[in-house]
């Protein structure tokens, strides 16, 4: 069983798609990172939140069948790494769309799903997934 | 008195079968290729001046931490108070363990030190285990969405072939070559053959990638004694050079990553492990690359610099075969030899001392001179590479 506090303080993050920019660079980042990989030392104390638009860009997607006990009731799901219109590459489902229209260049937007469920009384986890434009 | 250089030498080398061995626990698994080794390596528990045994996942699968004494308690030498400490970096923990060796014989700390690799994979009940091997992700912003590392490596697959225009059968192969390898070693987990047809049409994991193209569950121990040039000489030992080693890292997260199918990690530890070995990537004789997924053999054999990036489907066909130009995998590689997380990069090195040792039974490739073996954690977060020679 997961701790509940481990999920809550991720909320924020997964429930909006926050990340983080780095006002030295300019550059932002999800997940979410307390220093960025550029600037190093130079962004202490300049990383801010930034919520993204949730507007992306297929990049590459699986078709998953071999799924953890929480996924089991999923599968088989669609899993992608998604560019987002502001630089960062995640990772994420694609659902509510149909198989055929998924292509490496489609473009997708983000919606609030629920993600996972820890076992029959567990915590139900919830998050971003994405869906075909 | 010191007259040598703290060249560093394996010595010898043992392993148990990898595969499901239903009948052996993690203790027994290490215990054996413990023994093996130094058995193999003509020394005494005297002798001992340390040991690193790396495991990635023991915590997780079989509640057990606390590795390094529980491998040394079990092989008998608590009492004789012999420093026992546990190395981890996820499926690179074997290789990490071996460096870590490398490295306190090179600073001069000791002189024979035993690098164990131990993971019982097979002490949890069906899926669970993904729920388990997800954690060589980013658990948080990977895992915690459905990705499995079977679908992380399909994700970077079908990229691949889509911008390099790279058919699937390349992919397969990759597994054919190490199902050929592994039906003539016997400690492989799989010793049958596989035609390009079964590793094609097998059922499916995480598309494009099948059951053929993914490494197996298992259960399986390596381990391997280290002595320094100054031991050697001394007990007029002889053992197989330890050329260079070298690591790097890259973002734990594929998406993070400058390019999702370039292993970065991997490049710029080969860069460093060819420019301390002072070898050229013609002197090596053979490879022992970490192939978990099919796809990773393909980008391995680019980023070690074997090939162009997009082009390593140019070398599956015959250069990687046993007899081939640059034979890759000779133990049957992660697919047929087995995967046993934190035993894999000590059992590199030990197939690796056997072929440079002329001890590799039906695998052995003729006038092996330099072996190169890579080891990888994660989707490519680290790679440790180690070039060994005589």
């Amino acid at each position: 069983m997961t701790e509940l506090s481990r999920i809550w303080r991720e909320t924020e993050y997964r429930y909006n798609l926050i990340g983080y920019k780095c006002k030295n660079c300019g550059n932002s980042y999800f997940p979410p990172r307390d220093i960025c990989p550029k600037c190093h030392r130079e962004s202490i104390g300049k990383m801010e939140k930034v919520k993204f638009s949730g507007n992306g860009e297929v990049i590459s997607y699986t078709v998953v069948h071999d799924a953890p006990p929480s996924f089991k009731r999923q599968v088989p799901y669609v899993l992608a790494l998604i560019k987002l219109s502001e630089g960062p590459v995640i990772t994420a489902q694609i659902v509510d769309s149909v198989e055929e229209k998924i292509d490496i260049g489609t473009k997708v937007h983000m919606v609030f799903r629920k993600i996972r469920q820890d076992g029959d009384s567990g915590i139900i986890e919830y998050g971003y997934k994405f869906a075909v434009n | 008195m010191k007259v040598l250089s703290n060249e560093v030498y394996i010595i010898g080398a043992g392993e148990t079968k990898f595969g499901e061995l239903w009948d052996k626990s993690l203790r027994n698994l290490a215990v054996e290729a413990g023994l093996k080794a130094i058995e193999n390596a003509g020394i005494y528990s005297k002798d001992v001046d340390a040991i690193y045994g790396a495991n990635s996942l023991a915590g997780i699968i079989n509640k057990q931490e606390n590795i390094g004494a529980l491998i040394a308690d079990f092989s008998g030498l608590s009492a004789d108070g012999i420093p026992s400490l546990r190395v981890e970096s996820s499926t690179a923990s074997g290789a990490a363990a071996l460096r870590d060796a490398y490295l306190s014989i090179k600073s001069e700390e000791y002189d024979v030190v035993v690098v164990g690799g131990v993971e019982k994979m097979t002490d949890i009940h069906g899926s669970d285990i993904l729920e388990k091997s997800s954690s060589i992700l980013d658990r948080e912003w990977e895992a915690f969405f459905g990705a499995t590392p079977a679908a992380m490596a399909a994700l970077i697959a079908r990229k691949y072939m889509h911008d390099f225009n790279v058919d699937k059968e390349a992919l397969s192969m990759f597994s054919v070559n190490d199902h050929l390898n592994g039906s003539k070693n016997p400690d492989a987990q799989f010793r049958n053959k596989l035609t390009l047809q079964q590793a094609m049409n097998a059922t499916a994991v995480a598309d494009p990638l099948n059951m053929m193209d993914c490494s197996p569950l298992s259960d399986g121990a390596a381990a391997v004694v280290l002595a320094s040039e100054n031991y050697m000489k001394k007990n007029k030992k002889e053992g197989v050079h330890i050329l260079s080693s070298a690591v790097a890292e890259d973002y734990l997260s594929v998406g993070s990553r400058q390019s999702i199918y370039t292993l970065t990690s991997t490049k710029l530890a080969a860069e460093k492990a060819f420019r301390k070995a002072g070898t050229k990537r013609d002197d090596i004789s053979f490879m022992e690359v970490h192939d978990s997924f099919s796809i990773y053999g393909l980008l391995e054999l680019e980023d070690l610099g074997f090939a162009e990036k997009g082009k390593a489907n140019k070398l599956v066909y015959d250069d990687i075969k046993l007899e081939g130009r640059l034979p890759v995998n000779p133990s049957g590689g992660l697919k047929a030899k087995g995967d046993p997380y934190g035993a894999v990069g000590v059992g590199q090195a030990v197939d690796a001392y056997r072929q440079l040792t002329g001890k590799a039974g039906d695998n052995q490739i003729k006038n092996a001179r330099y072996g190169l073996l890579h080891n990888m954690a994660g989707t490519g977060a680290s790679s440790i590479i180690h070039i060994l020679g005589e």
